[in-house]
């Protein structure tokens, strides 16, 4: 096969920083090409030294040792002609939020040095490619959050680049838009002379690529074609039902057997991954069907061979624990000492009178703006809810209404038996709640961030000193116990942030888009402790636009424009768009297709 | 209201500002820092005025009172003209604030008995320096005179004035502007400490945190409250004990009543900080009203300007300003040896103020919840 | 430097700030509403002190010697019985003095016997006290001069000063607190204003996206300077014409030289604001630097209110490497005493070295890397 020159070579580099007293390896020798004609994705999870790794290849970093060499600039002599030629669309771009569409457009063709002729041409092609067209005068900031991005991928256009590097693109953007920012990169290449580098932490979006690198800890774990991922994983993907058992008892089956790596709870069932080589077992009772493998699969593999492999010498206490786990799937094993022990009976027994949540004609204005145009569902305990919707659907204010954060204007909202507008205080002793930004206090110590949030649910004494012990032991937090927040690894300030939620034993747990972002292995362990709590009774609330995670929930519903257009079980949900060309639709496939039917719909009623 | 819930919100609030480094800093570096620039630069006492003579007299008297401007350490002698050529250059060009000069028949008139004039050019662009340096330079010809007088057997004036400065006899500016800073301080501090805690839990996304906890308005309020006072207080017996040791400025008055009027200072400062807080949504708007607040209530409370100077509408407006009220009882119980008795037109309007400010607070924070 | 990179982002950047509110009041109504703070809240001038008078035994000669503060505009005398009152006023602060004419006063007046005056001043505000203790003087002088005149005799005091004050001949205080504000207002705008839209580039990743475009960084640093420059011109002219026309000081020198003097300070203030922002990348940061760093020694160490001569030597050290020092003299110069240019030149010179250093400072500082 003839391949042209890349138009970007690593090689070797090496990437720290100083962070106070401590050096810092955010890229530890990463090689890799890129070529003309191909869309190379960079994935990997947060902290995994995607974005340090964009800012290399765009000369705004210097690696410590290697070279960089871009267009065939070294980075390290000619940063300037690098920026002259490659076309750099960085994290939540730059745009200038109080400039228009048009004058953004400007600012940045004067800056590239596109003659005034040719842009009359260029500004229509590239509206029509992002459909900005109509939105020319808006201020960058009144666009929603996709806009946003697909105007920043215009400016990084409006001369068009031969090396293009985007960094994130389609982080916090939904599902839609995704697809449309795919669709505009993908259309790209097609010239055969672009060659395109772009970051994600969505494992999905690896089979849109046509060239994939997988980045853990500052360093290359396996490359290659999405295919070549495939083919490895090809038949090794199964999902285990069983009639009458949930996923989570299937999964308690399914731990112990060898021949899974990996085992993941869904509604129905139990999605496993055999290891290379090794056969089906024969279990009483349960099913197993084939599934497409998805690029997810060959990310924990690698993992968990990486990890088992460095756990001898990691130096880290949390990857040597989570390595002891991981080989047998069974993290939930850990996580069962999670759940309140004395409740753990009540598990799959939960009864139907037994509603924990009850949402009832729920209405919210924001001056005459209708957020949330009357709402109602309920939620049985130890049931995991999920609350999912696009920007601006109204899943964020339903949810600060339930936590008590936002007085509601009109309807019934009962939490644990407990009116919530009535009774808010007492409502709220019985609440857990975890945010998205892991909110905790980052000059405390993890000791102080626990002793402070027992106190503040005012637990004493005897029953305090527990609770804390239980702390320090089902979360493996005691090496770190005079750590401060802000120095903690971001799966520990994650845990810390659940104990924190937990400290009380709360009745219902909230989480605000938990696991977005955190490499496959951390969300297992994460989702494992989510379930153990479940099982043992707590009610799970979960809001997310992350379709991951909607796969973990017992039950959906779909928040689009104010009110709910969907509800039920993942299966259902996704049952109601199967279509003759679409028979296995995703939950994406699900969640862009009723939404898009129903702005359709209102913008036809209106 | 549960106190042992309040007691976990104060000692987590304390941490949070302990444990950082930049709000360590933001406690200690700029009261360090004003302290010293106030207390040193600040000064409204002269030293060292840069002058120069032009001598046409040839007498001894004129040198005997030249000799006198030369032993005064408010003034520096920079040169002796020799034509009135030069004169106005040198007040132009600021090479001197002024220019002394004795008129050829100065000797010879004082031996006559008759009034012997001197004339002082001083440069105005200044005019408070100007206005001092010319009480400065009557001080001394006024001595010279009288010893003049007395031993040249002229007929005694028919009547002198035997001035005394009461609390501060020397007129140090010192003893004004030290009291003075310890209630500058105090309001910064207090500012700083409450005015950004709300806005900085809500940046970082703990303030969701909190609320969802059961910790009810009234307790969080307080436990944000509560160590301001702490720290503010303790701030002020820190600067206290250094203007008392290390500026040597006298404390004559009751530490009671100081101690009150510190206590209702704050309450009112707390106040409006919590209000500050409770209305901007992030750090940076917070600051910009502390900024906002700050600057006026330093201007209009009397710290380095007379109230009485102001036009009489603005005046008004600074019964307004707690920090007005309490440079009185500093300086009151400083200075004048004030006791709580000679206070209470203050404590009453402090009390006033501190408790519509924290109404307010109070009522923007429940407001800016919902 | 490419034409129209440069322009681009001077367009770029005066659409920001005419859309962004807070850019305009920092520059128009943060210097209008300083301005009035300061031109109405401070002043040095005591007028209508309140005092007490005294007299232990009141003839013709002590109402004659009380008349001179009764047609004082400085003084609003009250009249007290006996010196308990008297004291128990200036206690209770509605007195600042107090003039005492003891019983012996007129008897030994009119012998000539030198009868003293008591004097007694609230000395707490040691600047007012001493104001009071001079405007008394003056009343005492003026009635020694007419008891003088009254006898046919010439006036007994030896030595008889003749004051000159030039420039600002009423010693208003206004004339030189506004002209000394500019240059407060002059660094908070520059510097201010300057270190937060730098920081705020930082903050929202978009200098990220101009570092990674093929503008220079000197382009970039341009692109900055001439808005601000302009911004903070337009406010200076606010200033000035409130000066002129709201306080009414005089303007003695000549316009163009002090929109002259006043663009090079403003130069050193947007250098310093640009030093500040490159140094702290965080809004909050930048703004307390630029705060304790220029807005503070603009006020207390630039001779704006405070004499630099009276101060320590160490401290008098450090007013030398502040810019408003040398822009605060300039101001008081070209408003009171006109085109002084031994003064100007020399203010100028130094504003000019501290305008360069900063600037190549900043150059040098300013890397297009993000390490």
């Amino acid at each position: 096969m003839d391949t042209p020159a890349p138009l970007l070579e690593l090689h070797n580099v090496h990437k720290s920083f100083r962070v106070g007293k401590t050096r810092i390896t955010a890229v530890a020798d990463v090689s890799f090409l890129v070529r003309p004609g191909t869309i190379t994705g960079l994935l990997g999870p947060d902290g995994a030294g995607k974005t340090t790794l964009m800012r290399l290849c765009a000369g705004l970093l210097v690696p410590n040792e290697g070279r960089v060499v871009a267009l065939g600039f070294d980075s390290s002599k000619e940063a300037a002609r690098i920026q002259q030629s490659v076309g750099y669309m960085p994290q939540r771009f730059g745009l200038y939020e109080d400039l228009t569409v048009q004058e953004n457009l400007d600012l940045f063709s004067d800056l590239q040095g596109v003659p005034r002729e040719t842009r009359a041409a260029r500004y229509g092609e590239l509206l029509r490619l992002t459909g900005l067209g109509p939105f020319g005068r808006r201020l960058a900031r009144d666009l929603s959050g996709g806009m946003k991005q697909k105007l920043g991928l215009a400016c990084t256009l409006v001369r068009p680049p031969r090396l293009l590097l985007l960094d994130e693109p389609t982080v916090g953007v939904d599902p839609i838009s995704r697809r449309e920012l795919w669709a505009i990169v993908s259309g790209l290449v097609e010239g055969q002379e672009t060659g395109i580098l772009i970051s994600t932490a969505y494992l999905d979006e690896a089979e849109r690529c046509g060239h994939v690198l997988l980045i853990h800890k500052g360093m290359v774990l396996e490359e290659g074609a999405p295919a070549d991922f495939r083919e490895r994983m090809a038949g090794r993907s199964f999902f285990a039902t069983a009639t009458g058992l949930s996923g989570r008892a299937i999964q308690a089956q399914v731990a112990g057997e060898e021949a899974f790596f990996d085992a993941v709870v869904q509604r129905e069932g139990v999605r496993v991954v055999m290891r290379p080589g090794a056969h089906l077992p024969v279990l009483p009772g349960i099913a197993f069907v084939p599934v497409e493998p998805r690029f997810e699969d060959a990310f924990v593999e690698r993992l968990r061979g990486v990890l088992a492999g460095t756990a001898g010498t990691a130096g880290t206490a949390g990857t040597a624990g989570t390595a002891g786990t991981a080989g047998t799937a069974g993290t939930a094993g850990t996580a069962g000492t999670a759940g309140t022990a004395g409740t753990a009976g009540t598990a799959g027994t939960a009864n139907a009178s037994d509603v924990m949540i009850e949402v009832r004609d729920l209405r919210r204005f924001f001056g005459s703006f209708e957020a949330v145009k009357s709402i109602s569902f309920q939620v049985e305990r130890g049931r995991i809810f999920g609350l999912l919707g696009a920007n601006g659907a109204g899943k964020t204010t339903t949810f600060r209404m339930l936590c008590g954060l936002l007085p509601p204007s009109s309807g019934t909202l009962m939490v644990a038996g407990i009116d919530v507008r009535a009774a808010p205080a007492m409502a709220r002793a019985h609440m857990g709640y975890m945010s998205q930004k892991f909110s905790l206090y980052g000059d405390l110590s993890v000791a102080q961030n626990l002793s402070f949030f027992s106190a503040a649910y005012g637990l004493k004494g005897t029953q305090r000193a527990a609770r804390l012990r239980w702390a320090a032991e089902a979360f493996e937090l005691a090496a770190f116990w005079d750590t401060n927040g802000n120095d903690l690894a971001l799966g520990f300030k994650r845990r810390l942030a659940l104990a924190c939620a937990l400290i009380h034993e709360p009745k219902i747990l909230f989480l605000d888009e938990p696991t977005s972002g955190v490499d496959p292995l951390a969300r297992r362990e994460f989702w494992g402790r989510i379930n153990a709590l479940a099982d043992s009774g707590v009610t799970i609330m979960v809001t997310t636009h992350f379709m991951e995670e909607a796969e973990y929930c017992d039950e959906l519903v779909l928040m689009s424009l104010g009110s709910i257009l969907a509800a039920g079980t993942p299966t259902e949900i996704r049952a109601r768009v199967r279509t003759a060309d679409r028979p296995n639709p995703t939950m994406e496939d699900a969640f862009v297709a009723l939404i898009e039917e129903h702005e359709a719909q209102t913008r036809r009623a209106s | 209201m549960d106190w042992y819930r309040v007691y976990a919100l104060v000692i987590k609030e304390f941490l949070a500002v302990l444990r950082n480094k930049a709000s360590r800093m933001v406690l200690i570096g700029p009261p360090v820092i004003q302290l010293i620039v106030f207390s040193y630069a600040a000064t409204f006492n002269l030293r060292h005025v840069p002058m120069m003579v032009y001598n046409e007299d040839t007498g001894g008297a004129s040198r005997q009172l030249i000799a006198r401007f030369q032993g005064s350490p408010y003034f520096a002698l920079k040169g002796m003209l020799k034509s009135s050529r030069r004169v106005a250059d040198i007040i132009s060009d600021k090479q001197a604030l002024m220019i002394l000069r004795i008129g050829p028949r100065f000797s010879r008139d004082l031996a006559l008995h008759r009034a012997a004039r001197v004339e002082l050019i001083i440069d105005g662009r200044n005019s408070n320096t100007a206005l001092i340096a010319l009480n400065d330079v009557n001080t001394v010809i006024q001595a010279f005179s009288t010893e003049w007088a007395g031993a040249h057997g002229w007929r005694a004036a028919p009547a002198v004035l035997v001035t005394r400065s009461w609390f501060n006899p020397n007129l140090r500016s010192r003893w004004f502007i030290v009291p003075g800073v310890v209630g500058l301080l105090t309001l910064v501090v207090a500012m700083l400490v409450t005015g950004l805690s709300v806005a900085r839990e809500r940046e970082a996304g703990t303030f969701d945190q909190l609320l969802v906890t059961p910790l009810n308005v009234w307790e969080i309020l307080l436990g944000k409250a509560l160590p301001g006072f702490l720290i503010g207080g303790l701030e002020a017996t820190l600067i206290i004990v250094v203007a008392v040791l290390w500026f040597g400025v006298p404390f004559t008055g009751g530490v009671l009543a100081l101690y009150l009027g510190l206590f209702l200072f704050l309450l009112a400062a707390i106040g409006v900080g919590l209000a500050i807080s409770s209305a901007s949504a992030t750090q940076q708007q917070g600051l910009l009203g502390a900024f906002l607040f700050l600057v006026p209530a330093i201007i209009l409370s009397g710290f380095a300007t007379p109230i009485a100077n102001m036009p009489v509408a603005v005046q008004y407006l600074t019964y307004l300003n707690p920090l007005r009220y309490f440079l009185v009882i500093l300086r009151g119980v400083f200075l004048e040896g004030d006791g709580m008795g000679m206070l209470w037109s203050q404590y009453i309007p402090l009390l006033a103020i501190g408790l519509v400010t924290m109404t307010t607070a109070t009522w923007l924070f429940r407001h800016r919840l919902t | 430097m490419n034409a129209q990179r440069l322009r681009g982002l001077i367009r770029k950047e005066a659409l920001q700030i005419l859309r962004d509110p807070s850019s305009i009041a920092i520059a128009f109504v943060m210097p209008f509403f300083l301005l009035l703070l300061f031109g109405y809240g401070v002043s040095l001038d005591a007028r209508h002190v309140p005092v007490a008078l005294v007299a232990d035994h009141a003839t013709a000669e002590t109402s004659a010697f009380f008349a001179g503060f009764r047609q004082s505009p400085y003084f609003r005398p009250r009249t007290y019985a006996d010196m308990a009152a008297a004291r128990q006023a200036l206690m209770e602060r509605r007195v600042d003095g107090i003039i005492w004419l003891r019983s012996s006063f007129t008897r030994r007046a009119v012998r000539s016997a030198t009868a003293p005056i008591g004097v007694i001043v609230n000395g707490v505000n040691a600047n007012n006290a001493r104001i009071i203790k001079g405007y008394v003087q003056g009343v005492w002088g003026l009635w020694l001069g007419t008891q003088a005149q009254e006898r046919g005799e010439s006036l007994v005091v030896p030595v008889d000063v003749r004051s000159r004050v030039w420039f600002n001949p009423a010693l208003r205080s206004r004339d030189y607190l506004v002209p000394g504000l500019i240059a407060v207002i002059m660094t908070l705008i520059g510097a201010l204003l300057t270190a937060l839209v730098v920081a705020r580039e930082w903050e929202r990743g978009t200098m990220e996206a101009l570092m990674a475009s093929p503008a220079t960084i000197a382009e970039i640093l341009i692109g900055k300077v001439i808005p601000y420059f302009a911004l903070g011109m337009g406010g200076m002219t606010l200033s000035v014409f409130m000066a002129i026309a709201v306080f009414a000081v005089p303007l003695v020198g000549s316009l163009w030289l002090l929109f002259a003097c006043s663009a090079l300070f403003l130069l050193t203030a947007l250098g310093m604001g640009l030093l500040i922002s490159t140094i702290a990348r965080n809004q909050f940061v930048a703004g307390m630097i630029a705060l304790v760093t220029t807005f503070l020694p603009a006020f207390i160490l630039s001779g704006f209110i405070f004499d630099i001569n009276s101060m320590p030597w160490p401290i008098r050290a450090i007013t030398h490497i502040i810019a408003a020092r040398y822009f605060v003299s300039t101001l008081q110069t070209l408003f009171l005493a006109g085109d002084v240019w031994p003064v100007i030149a020399r203010n100028m010179a130094a504003l000019g070295l501290i305008a360069v250093f900063f600037f190549v400072v900043v150059v040098r500082i300013s890397h297009k890397r993000l390490d």
